[in-house]
């Protein structure tokens, strides 16, 4: 073993007196600690973070952990390109609930320029919100109880998360990383028949939560090793700035959507469910609880969407498109290109009625519709300014804070513009951090297997965590 | 509480130690000396009906590039709190000059200011005095530079690390 | 050769089998590619039914390192140390574009490419894959385990 220092510990005995507890500079009485290093690449399927434990024999005396492996330079990335080229950078921060991401950063740019976007629009973020924020709890619950044993149930959870999944490929084209939002609105109208398929992917998905239920919630083994584990309490994990499932798991009613609330979620209704001790277990049935309000809230939010079904006004019959084409080929062509065919929204993209649905009417913003750019010199003058270097979206200077609630908590967009097209600064507030921060706190007088169903409520995404 | 009426509790409470006070687009701004930090956040988390115990985020705005900013001070280090019981948010600024980038620190307020200002140390160079354990925390400690501040390119490469280097 | 070489060969082809649908992965995931990851190896998109469905947690018990999401340099001397404590035979599996070559990511904390640090057999591009390019490249690497003169 060398003498070469750890990168990154503060601690300045050698690697042998810290973990074998013998040579000079070994002078304490408990020289018969043992330090174990959890990390940075484990099992425990979350992301990579490194605790490092002092154990005296089976209990964390102290912790120590070190984050920052995931570091991708997502705020200085965001400084390169205009306003628009952050979206896919955002994608990746809680990459698994990124619509909350996307949308969060379209709307502080929104404040900063003082638009607003359309009913619609509003909607469908909330809608696409809540099916992203169903995607993130399914995957926590699942993780963590696949790391107690209970793989079980991370099989159906998957399985639960690949219906929701088909619906977000449906509307935005990719399953994870869809660069969906856009300042102004988002890029394209739900897609038609949206509403029954969210229908049966949310039975599908009510079907697998009732399954858990039954398989962990009651059960002696999982209830052991969760409760009275890892427990905060109120006021302190307000200390710690803690926002989220985890802090409503121990009390505290602090739900951005309630709280300050944006888009459409002031007519939503739907409850905040709240735990009592703060330990895991709590956690556990706070986010379950949560999963069902935001069904709730996404089906809501579809009966309730603005503009009706998504049906184009033409003149004259539709035609299914397959049925064009099958016609084409045969030769019987009279007629066809009189015909008005109905293609799927998103694939269609940015014709104009669609486009002006769910997007701000501001020409400075908004990428103009297809028809206008290619039908009008102004509107090709317009289209050109847009994307051109230098020119584009440029918000007066000043800067804009916007707290929306991310999966796992208060996640904030801080922009700050200086009046050109590139964001000047870009800081996201990651609702991980503090309850990452928090860990050493929790986990001291645990036993080290605590520190697994502990470290899993937390929740931790590491694109989150580290930017 | 109206985001006006904050602010100005907070100017009657420090006086001339609140250098300027704004809002932009509904969010309301008060710019401390940074003497006066650790008391003006002291007063807006203690005070009965201001009551902001959740301090939301730490961070720091590098203003080199900045137009009209280029002789000012060259760091703004910002403060975002909230009140979770009164439902209110206010930001707090406290300009930092260059050749001397040191604040007070609040661990001893909130215990997450700690790591939050860990991340502004290594990303911008600004020490915090007082902080009990000043490291890096998303970077390595080998790392050369202070990445998020204006004069450090983006596709800077670092000298390797690694056992066998 | 003569007889002697069609045993050998025939011996090889044999354990290549063995050793195509017996492949014991270690999932060093780091980034979002590990969502994808997680899809593949679960019900929908099974892994399983290529012989690839156990995980060891440990490189000294893997032969295959997936190399799943974004390598910061921060994290490279730990991937070089995992890499050098899984025994042989190996393979290595890029997965994402981030592996790969970086991704979009060309700056100063991203390792552009791991195939900088470690040698790499099969790339998956993607950002992320979808779990149809995962199960490609993973039958990619099969043929590539298969066809290889087996050393044991």
């Amino acid at each position: 073993m060398t003498d070469k220092r750890e990168v990154g510990m503060s601690d300045p005995r050698t690697t042998t007196e810290l973990f074998l507890g013998e040579g000079p500079g070994v002078t304490d009485a408990k020289s018969n600690h043992m330090f174990v290093n959890l990390g940075p690449a484990h099992p425990a399927m979350h992301g990579i973070i490194r605790i490092f434990a002092e154990l005296d024999g089976e209990t964390v005396v102290k912790a120590d952990v070190e984050i920052g492996y995931l570091h991708r330079a997502f705020e200085k990335d965001c400084e390169v390109g205009p306003y628009n080229n952050a979206i896919p950078y955002t994608d990746r921060l809680n990459y698994v609930s990124p619509l909350i991401n996307n949308f969060g950063y379209a709307s502080a740019v929104e404040k900063l320029l003082g638009i607003d976007v359309t009913d619609r629009c509003k909607y469908i973020r909330v809608i696409m919100s809540e099916i992203s924020r169903i995607c993130d709890h399914l995957t926590c619950v699942g993780a963590s109880a696949m790391e107690l044993g209970a793989f079980t149930v991370f099989l159906y959870m998957i399985k639960a998360r690949e219906f929701l999944w088909e619906l977000v490929e449906e509307v935005t084209g990719a399953r994870l990383t869809i660069s969906y939002g856009r300042v102004g609105g988002v890029k394209a109208d739900l897609p038609a028949g949206f509403h029954e398929k969210v229908k049966k992917a949310f039975a599908e998905v009510r079907q697998v939560l009732e399954e858990t239920h039954t398989l962990v919630t009651g059960n002696r083994i999982f209830m052991d090793r969760m409760v009275g584990v890892g427990a905060i309490s109120g006021p302190e994990a307000v200390a710690w700035g803690i926002t989220g499932p985890f802090l409503r798991g121990s009390g505290v009613n602090y739900d951005v959507r309630k709280a300050q609330p944006y888009w459409a979620y002031d007519r939503m209704q739907f409850e905040v469910p709240l735990g009592k001790n703060g330990d895991n277990f709590d956690r556990f049935l706070v986010r379950m609880a949560e999963m069902e309000q935001s069904m709730r809230i996404a089906e809501q939010g579809l009966e309730g969407l603005p503009g009706g079904s998504i049906q184009v006004d033409w003149e004259g019959k539709a035609i299914d498109p397959a049925a064009y084409v099958d016609r084409g080929k045969q030769g019987k062509t009279e007629g066809l290109l009189l015909v008005p065919i109905q293609l799927s929204p998103n694939l269609q993209g940015q014709g104009r009625d669609a486009q002006r649905r769910v997007n701000a009417d501001d020409k400075q913003v908004v990428l103009p519709p297809k028809e206008t750019t290619y039908g009008s010199i102004e509107g090709l003058m317009n289209h050109f300014m847009l994307v051109m270097d230098g020119f584009g979206i440029r918000p007066p200077a000043g800067e804009a804070y916007v707290p929306v609630e991310g999966a796992n908590g208060e996640l904030g967009f801080y922009v700050v513009s200086d009046g050109t097209d590139r964001p000047y600064r870009v800081r996201c507030r990651p609702p991980c951090l503090p309850p990452v921060a928090a860990l050493p706190r929790m986990i001291e007088g645990q036993m080290v297997a605590d520190i697994i169903p502990t470290f899993g409520s937390v929740n931790m995404i590491g694109g989150e965590l580290d930017r | 509480m109206d985001g006006g009426a904050i602010v100005a509790r907070l100017k009657t409470r420090l006086g001339a130690r609140v250098t300027e006070t704004h809002a932009h687009r509904g969010d309301h701004t008060a710019v401390v000396t940074r003497e006066a930090i650790v008391e003006a956040l002291t007063y807006l988390r203690d005070e009965p009906d201001l009551r902001f115990d959740l301090l939301s985020d730490l961070t720091a705005v590098d203003y080199l590039r900045y137009p009209g900013r280029e002789d000012g001070p060259r760091f703004d280090v910002v403060y975002h709190l909230y009140s979770i019981p009164h439902r209110h948010r206010v930001r707090l600024r406290v300009p930092v000059e260059q050749d001397d980038p040191v604040v007070p620190t609040i661990t001893t307020l909130w215990p997450i200011a700690n790591w939050l200002e860990r991340e502004v140390w290594d990303m911008f160079g600004i020490r915090f005095h007082g902080h009990p354990d000043l490291r890096r925390l998303l970077l390595y400690e080998e790392f050369q530079g202070h990445p998020l501040r204006k004069d450090y390119p983006i596709e800077r490469r670092q000298p390797l690390i690694g056992p066998n280097v | 050769m003569g007889v002697g070489g069609f045993f050998t060969s025939k011996l090889d082809e044999a354990i290549g089998w063995a050793r195509k649908y017996s492949i014991f992965q270690y999932p060093f995931v780091t980034a979002c590619c590990g969502m994808e990851y997680m899809a593949t190896a679960c019900s929908h998109y099974d892994v399983d039914r290529f012989g690839a469905g156990l995980p060891r947690f440990s490189p000294r018990q893997a032969d295959v390192l997936f190399v799943v999401g974004t390598i910061s340099h921060k994290m490279a001397p730990v991937l070089k140390r995992i890499y050098d404590q899984m025994c042989e035979p190996k393979w290595v599996v890029a997965f994402g574009v981030c592996t790969c070559t970086g991704g979009f990511y060309n700056n100063y904390a991203t390792v552009q490419g791991i195939d900088t640090i470690i040698p790499v057999d099969v790339y998956i591009p993607g950002c992320p894959p979808r779990p149809e390019s995962v199960i490609d490249g993973l039958m990619k690497l099969q043929d590539k385990i298969a066809a290889g003169a087996q050393r044991f």
